[in-house]
């Protein structure tokens, strides 16, 4: 089963009445939608109001990643998104945590976060300097794809650091990244 | 939400106010502007991130390239920001230590870098 098939077939699997799927094409502008759309469901299905940022900027981050990833490997498929409340805790009486899953085409895209990402700025500040004798042409694409890099680096460790629920996986027809929060008693 | 910039001079340094929200789509705008501003000799930059709602790790990578750029000729780039929720994706990234951070525009304009 393929990463997409995956993140669908979550939501037949929780054959919930509260799932929302959001397909996309893989456009930074649809990233703050998908944001939105993220925020609006779990206000809705009870997150507390001071969990709603990280929601918001986690969901950002993951939908980056994979509009990053797509537009290099896939620019033709979508990306997929499920936002659910489910029944973690199997109490059979009511969801308690919303879970986000935003899935991709990419395989192996998983890279590790590097350790300290401030510390590989400033080594990054000092390349560059040293870089300045290099044609400009040259130099401005080392530069770019350093910046890619960081980006993509800074991405996870952002939602390393700030979802404590997040499981981020690859397989040989992609990747997802599944994210949780808990739902407040009713 | 379109991203807001003006730019304006003071004290030897140039402050960059910025508002709305910056993010996979907006950033590439905020790049341009710092890339513009070094390009005409501007290597003391101030970013006032006081009218930022949202902040994401692109956002974060476009800081850290106006930084490189304005250290290659021994300039800083310093931020104002005193909105919690922007700089906890500071803390957790570990750029609170890369980045001096000023209460007040007031306030980065006397620093010393």
């Amino acid at each position: 089963m393929d990463a997409q098939s995956s993140a669908v077939g979550t939501v037949a699997k929780t054959e919930s009445a509260t799932a929302v799927l959001l397909r996309f094409t893989p456009q930074p502008e649809h990233v703050r939608t998908a944001r939105l759309v993220a925020v609006a469901h779990a206000r809705r299905v009870g997150v507390e109001a001071g969990l709603l940022d990280e929601v918001r900027l986690a969901v950002g981050e993951a939908c980056s990643r994979a509009v990053g990833l797509h537009q290099r490997h896939c620019p033709g498929e979508p990306v997929v998104v499920v936002l659910d409340a489910i029944d973690e805790s199997g109490s059979g009486l009511v969801a308690d945590r919303f879970v986000v899953t935003v899935a991709d085409k990419v395989s192996g895209a998983v890279p590790a976060p590097r350790a300290g990402v401030g510390a590989g700025v400033a080594e990054g500040a000092e390349d560059e300097a040293a870089a300045e004798g290099e044609p400009a042409a040259q130099a401005e694409i080392a530069e770019d794809d350093d910046e890619d890099l960081d980006d993509a680096e800074m991405g996870l460790a952002v939602l390393t650091g700030l979802v404590d629920d997040l499981d981020i996986t690859s397989g040989p027809d992609g990747g997802s990244v599944r994210m949780g929060w808990p739902v407040k008693d009713f | 939400m379109d991203l807001k910039l003006e730019t304006r001079d003071e004290n030897g340094r140039t402050i960059v106010k910025v508002g709305g929200e910056i993010d996979v789509y907006t950033a590439p705008k905020l790049r341009e502007q710092l890339v513009e501003l070094v390009g005409a000799g501007k290597y003391h930059l101030i970013v006032d991130m006081e009218d930022v709602d949202f902040l994401d790790s692109t956002g974060l990578g476009v800081l850290v390239g106006g930084l490189k750029r304005v250290r290659a000729h021994d300039g800083s780039l310093r931020l104002v920001c005193t909105q919690e929720r922007i700089l906890k994706i500071f803390r957790i990234t570990g750029l609170t230590k890369v980045f001096p951070i000023s209460d007040s525009v007031e306030q980065a304009v006397t620093a010393v870098d």
